[in-house]
């Protein structure tokens, strides 16, 4: 038996050669690497890896399959999956199919068999860049010749593509172990016996509004739990739509691409500072800075893992962070404007801001995890409590 | 914060003599410890009874203490040094109970000594069971569930709680009797009565068994900042039930997804708050089930542990180091990761591969220990491997352990009539866990039994066995090109070579030799690269040279043009060979570097000095195996290869890496050969006129007894070309030959049997020599206390000799220099003689390192190791009259070997 053959090709010219795996066809996109050593699933479905190509460091994928749980949006988000070894049977109790059969199933070109340790090294010296996979094409310069064609994701806004078209309402909480994602509890009788049980959380305090820019699931289920009522609204929903609402604060979420490229997200922002507390999270954070009158700059091959370390500067502890953006607020620009309130202690690159007198703040990294450690999961905590102050006002 | 610098000094504990389960992985982390508090300016004052120990060399600590590991010498040692702290987290479970007695007797609040590290409370409270188990339930962590019981009624409510099998444990019964498991009503009713009856008390603890679950350690460090990282996940192939020191286990964990391995993460995290361990590192088990992902704690060390030494090695993150610094007051983010140099030690290693480790069991040595796998521990040593994926990494791991085996040998020859029988042995041979099982695992799929029956079986993981599948289906593809191996094309011979086929098991399976394949390989262009341990998946760029091979495009060995000398390690610890050889290798790296020469250490003991990534210039971390070393020195191309210092694994490459041009540098491979051939040894110590027991070489049973008739008994028997005296017996009459010939050994033409005439009454010694050549020097002569026929490594012994006449001790050392000459010593000698009377007999003479190198050394305080490295590579004596005086021995000190 043969295995049919995949070429991965990058716009500087290099090019590997591997077996294919998902889908049939070709992926134009940027590729970028990830080094979380569990969790594909969930980076999968990341809406924020809208229009790349995505290479996980670890070596051996798809060893607990895919199941119906672990999903971070409505489908897989990237272009293209690239590993070193896929797993075709899955090991897990809750797998329902294996890896390959999923990524066929959404149209999600993959690769493997090829040395992704080479790939990563060579993306970490020369940066990401423009690449393609394809199962149809064994000519290399070819395919080079149309990854260097690709138009990259600089100025691009893909925002668009990945935004919800309608609002929804979110009422789902955490996973748990032996309960799956938690469910609000009904609310006719006794709340607060129910609230203790498993399962279940209490009734919503606070009412948030979150912009969908590709937003994550579980930042809306950690909302959820943390005790807010959410109304997730398209990325272009303007400013006074949302203010009509009242909420008690609004939420701006992570997303795809380039900062810059989305001026009506920073325009609505820019209406909605001081006006209502306001929580950030990576691309969210990202507007929030430009917002605040500052620059964003590309990251020369990004930060995309579970393990970076970020010091909190208040409490000067660490923590340790999943992070997945190829873009940073630039900390000097913003004159000011908000003060630096989480560094990234790999490369001292900016990962969190506060205003210093209004109620918002924002952080590069995830505190929604998934996948990732939950040491940073404080930050909905300090949002609710932020719309609490603010409102007894 | 910065270090304290409120502490001026620290006492250290080491863990003592190698026992089972507690080997050199403690002189690992507290070497590593040793350099990191003196770097930091401390004085450090160490106690350790192991000699053979490179924490205990003069230069690690300011003031080293070789004593008993006991309360009431401690308790002098710290009266007399009067140390400000002591960190008791890094030198085992030894360390850590002395650090109790200690503590509880009021010792340290005595002289003023601060614990640091891990307080009192956190240590009981993690080990002691009741303790643990509350502060986990406070924790609000999952634990089997369990109930007390005091009559039948109250047994039966607690089992509907529970799900058959459980494990009943009767109250305070003598010796703690283990237990038993119940699986059904009627067996659960009988074990229940026979608990209440026995115990005092008539109370029995009944448990939710785990048996069958799935393994997982997760290792842990915090500092007193609160910060805590998880440094690597372990995860267990052999499911709960088997000694995870038993287990063959794997990092990263594989069969978790994320929601599952960050539920472990905060439960860890969890652990180490509650039980409050300040700094330092902490070892957290789990068991899963694997029906519904249930997790169950089920310990924690609060300590650097066997699991630590292992994730250092696996990940590249110096657990006992970092340990260390943060004891003495460090946080996590203020110490730099030695690997990447730019990014800091607080941060979550990541790797880019598989790392397996495989224990290595001596059970053929002990014929009445049944090979059978519990929660007590039965390995000797282990092997770690480091590959791109599982089946990689497996297959090199299993040719580390250096038993014969290069990949999945069949353990039984099935002929079609004899399927039914074969299936039956298979089956009991997986279901009762044992050394043998990972091989037996390939014959189970040869039968075609499927993964279904094997999981019902065993409880490995399914993804396990997929693994091993895929690799017993390839060796069926890679035997179609039985006698035809020329055909096979590069393509082909890559992807095996990606999934870990040695040359040898293609050569095996294809009915070529290894050398053939090889060439064809070399041919065909396939060649090793050397890939990076470098803590962060290549997200940073690395620099330290901890490398693995692997079959992928891109090398990163970097080789450099200076003058370079490669030491061949000794391999996974057994009996026979341990730490001592270690020690020898460490100090030819040390010296070596000294001498301007770039070292490059070669090994597959994750527990060793040797295998820390600042011990030598270069480390790779790989089987010493032909294949593997001669891809080393194809890349490398050292200027010399010591292969005299890592005991017998080594040794048995000699002839064939010169026979590969490989220059071996020392004592040559021949005189090697010379010493160890008996008619070849026999030959010379006659031409020199050195006396030897009468003996006999048997290729057959009855020239056995001809020989044993000739020579009178007693006799001494043993195979030939074996170390550590592998089924040596005295042999007092035709009997008990008549047994050993037909139960302990086969002797047949390609493997004699040695017969040597016992010598009643007789002294042994031990002499360790050097020589550079022209000079001989005599580094010791030790007696042994035991009588002649136990083993020196059994033989407590004494240095100098207690009761040999002056003028036989000068014929031993005449003995000894005309030895060294005759073979052409140039490095290290160990001569074993056999004194009766007035008559001096030599039984052995190894041209190599021994095991009593490290206590010689340290006795007479000179570096013998070092000294012969540094002759290995051309050097000279100097004024051996002022280095060397034999007669300037320290007082006598008492060294109990180890078997």
């Amino acid at each position: 038996m043969t295995e049919p053959k995949a070429i991965l090709a990058l716009a500087d010219g290099r090019y590997y050669e591997g077996i294919a795996f998902g889908a049939a066809g070709e992926a134009v996109g940027e590729v970028v690497f990830n080094t979380s050593m569990t969790g594909y699933q969930e980076i999968l479905t990341d809406p924020s890896y809208e229009g790349q190509l995505v290479a996980m460091t670890y070596p051996e994928i798809g060893n607990v399959g895919v199941n119906p749980e672990d999903v971070e949006s409505r489908r897989p988000f990237m272009k293209g999956f690239i590993v070193k070894n896929n797993t075709s049977r899955p090991s897990n109790w809750r797998a329902a199919e294996p890896l390959h059969e999923y990524l066929k199933r959404y149209g999600i070109v993959g690769i493997q068999g090829i040395d992704t340790r080479s790939l990563v090294r060579h993306l970490r010296d020369h940066g990401s860049q423009e690449g393609i996979i394809s199962t149809l094409s064994d000519h290399p310069d070819d395919l080079i010749a149309k990854a260097k064609a690709s138009p990259g994701l600089v100025g691009v806004d893909l925002v668009r593509n990945v935004t919800c078209a309608a609002p929804y309402d979110w009422d789902e909480g955490r996973w748990e172990l032996g309960e799956g994602y938690k469910r609000r509890a009904a609310q006719t009788e006794d709340t607060k016996k129910r609230r203790s049980k498993r399962g279940s959380f209490g009734a919503p305090v606070f009412s948030v509004v979150a912009y969908d820019y590709g937003i994550k699931y579980n930042i809306l289920r950690n909302l959820a739990e943390s005790g807010c009522r959410v109304r997730v609204v398209p990325a272009m929903t303007p400013a006074e739509d949302v203010l009509a609402l009242n909420p008690d604060g609004v939420f701006l979420s992570n997303g795809p691409g380039d900062p810059d490229a989305v001026p009506y997200a920073k325009e609505n922002v820019e209406k909605l500072i001081g006006k209502k507390p306001i929580f950030g999270i990576c691309l969210g954070h990202q507007i929030m800075g430009l917002a605040l009158g500052g620059k964003t700059y590309k990251l020369k091959f990004g930060h995309h893992g579970g393990n970076q370390p970020v010091m909190d500067l208040t409490t000067r502890k660490v923590e340790i962070t999943a992070q997945n953006h190829g873009f940073a607020v630039d900390a000097d620009s913003l004159q000011g404007a908000a003060e630096l309130t989480h560094v990234n202690l790999n490369d001292n690159t900016v990962e969190g801001l506060a205003h210093r007198e209004l109620p918002i703040f924002s952080v590069q990294y995830h505190p929604e995890s998934s996948p990732g450690p939950h040491d940073a999961n404080y930050l909905f905590k300090r949002f609710t409590d932020l719309m609490a102050k603010h409102r007894s006002r | 914060m910065p270090k304290r610098t409120d502490i001026k000094s620290i006492l250290l504990i080491g863990s003592g003599p190698i026992v089972i389960g507690q080997a050199c992985e403690f002189d690992y982390s507290g070497t590593q410890a040793l350099k990191a508090l003196k770097e930091e300016g401390y004085r450090v004052i160490l106690v350790n009874s192991n000699p053979a120990t490179i924490m205990t060399d003069p230069e690690f600590a300011d003031r080293t203490y070789i004593e008993p590991i006991t309360t009431d010498i401690v308790e002098k040692i710290i009266a007399k040094e009067r140390p400000d702290v002591l960190l008791p987290t890094l030198g085992g479970q030894t360390a850590l109970n002395l650090a109790i007695d200690l503590a509880e007797r009021g010792i340290l609040e005595r002289y003023g000594v601060e614990m640091i590290g891990a307080k009192l409370e956190s240590i009981k409270m993690a080990e002691d069971r009741d303790l643990f188990k509350e502060a986990m339930r406070k924790a609000g962590l999952d634990l089997p569930r369990s109930g007390y019981a005091h009559n039948m009624r109250e047994a039966m409510k607690i089992q509907k709680r529970l799900n058959f099998p459980v494990i009943i444990r009767a109250s305070r019964t003598l010796g703690g009797s283990g237990g038993n498991f119940a699986y059904g009503a009627e067996d659960f009713k009988a074990v229940v009565q026979h608990g209440l009856d026995i115990s005092p008390v008539h109370e029995v603890l009944i448990e939710e068994s785990v048996l069958g679950w799935k393994e997982f350690e997760l290792e842990v460090m915090r500092d007193h900042k609160d910060n805590v990282v998880i440094i690597c996940s372990i995860e267990n192939f052999d499911p709960m039930g088997v000694h995870t020191g038993d287990s063959i286990t794997v990092a990263p964990a594989q069969t978790l997804t994320d929601k599952e391995y960050q539920i472990m993460r905060d439960a860890s995290l969890r652990v180490i708050r509650e039980i409050g361990v300040d700094t330092g590192g902490s070892n957290i088990q789990f068991a899963v089930n694997p029906k519904n992902g249930r997790m169950v704690v089920i310990e924690m060390n609060p300590r650097v542990s066997r699991s630590s030494a292992l994730a250092s090695k696996a990940t590249g993150f110096p657990i006992a180091k970092i340990a260390a610094k943060l004891a003495v007051g460090y946080t996590l983010d203020e110490i730099r990761n030695d690997i990447t140099r730019e990014t800091p030690a607080c941060f979550e290693p990541t790797i880019d591969y598989v790392v397996v480790k495989v224990p290595r069991f001596t059970f053929e040595k002990f014929p009445q220990a049944e090979d059978l796998l519990t929660p007590q521990m039965k390995s000797v040593g282990e092997a770690m491997a480091i590959g791109r994926t599982f089946k990689e990494s497996l297959q090199k791991a299993m040719r580390s352990l250096e038993i014969n085996s290069f990949g999945f040998e069949p353990k039984l020859l099935v002929s079609p009539e004899r399927r039914e029988e074969a299936l039956r042995v298979v089956g009991e041979k997986l279901r009762n866990p044992n050394s043998q099982r990972l091989w037996y695992l390939g014959d189970a799929f040869r039968l075609g039994m499927t993964i279904d029956v094997i999981h019902q079986l065993t409880s490995f993981d399914p993804w396990f066995l997929e693994k091993i599948r895929e690799i017993v289906e390839t060796e069926s593809e890679i035997q179609t090109h039985r006698g035809r191996f020329g055909e096979i094309d590069a393509s082909m011979l890559r992807s095996w070579k990606q999934m870990g086929f040695a040359d040898a098991r293609i050569a095996a399976l294809t009915g070529a030799g290894e050398t053939e394949i090889r060439s064809l390989r070399k041919q065909k262009g396939i060649e090793a690269v050397f890939n990076s341990v470098d803590t962060c998946g290549a997200e940073f760029a690395a620099f330290t040279p901890y490398l693995y091979s692997t079959y992928e495009g891109e090398d990163e060995s970097n080789p450099t043009q200076r003058k370079k000398i490669m030491i061949l390690g000794g391999g996974p610890n057994r009996i026979g060979q341990g730490i001592e050889f270690d020690y020898c290798c460490v100090h030819a790296a040390f010296a070596l570097k000294e001498e301007g020469y770039e070292t490059i250490m070669v090994n597959c003991n994750p527990e060793t000095v040797s295998t820390d990534y600042d011990t030598s210039d270069k480390l790779y971390f790989e089987p010493l195996t032909m294949e593997e070393v001669m891809n080393i020195v194809d890349r490398e191309k050292p200027d010399g290869v010591i292969v005299q210092f890592g005991g017998q694994t080594p040794l048995k490459l000699a002839l064939p890496l010169e026979r590969a041009g490989v220059p071996i540098i020392g004592t040559s491979p021949d005189s090697i050969d010379l010493a160890e051939d008996r008619e070849r040894f026999a030959a010379l110590l006659n031409r020199l006129g050195v006396k030897q027991p009468e003996n006999g070489i048997a290729r057959s049973y009855d020239e056995a007894f001809q020989i044993a008739g000739k020579l009178g008994y007693p006799v001494l028997v043993r195979p030939s070309y074996v170390l550590g005296g592998r089924a040596m017996q005295i042999v007092y009459d035709d009997d008990a030959l008549k047994n050993y010939m037909t139960h302990a050994v086969a002797a047949s033409p390609e493997h004699p049997v040695l017969i040597d005439k016992f010598l009643d009454d007789a002294i042994e010694l031990d002499v360790d020599a050097l020589s550079d050549g022209e000079d001989v020097v005599i580094g010791g002569i030790m007696e042994h206390i035991e009588r002649a026929g136990v083993h020196s490594g059994d033989s407590a012994c004494s240095l100098p000799p207690k009761s040999i006449h002056p003028d036989i001790q000068d014929e031993i050392r005449q003995q000894t220099i005309v030895l060294a000459k005759a073979l052409n010593v140039r490095g290290l000698m160990n001569v074993q003689f056999a004194v009766q009377e007035t008559n001096v007999f030599v039984l052995e003479v190894n041209p190599r390192a021994s095991r009593t190198v490290p206590f010689v050394s340290k006795a007479i305080g000179v570096p013998l190791a070092k000294i012969a490295a540094r002759i290995m590579v051309g050097r000279m004596f100097l004024s051996k009259k002022r280095c060397f005086r034999s007669t300037n021995f320290p007082a006598s000190i008492r060294f109990l070997g180890r078997k």
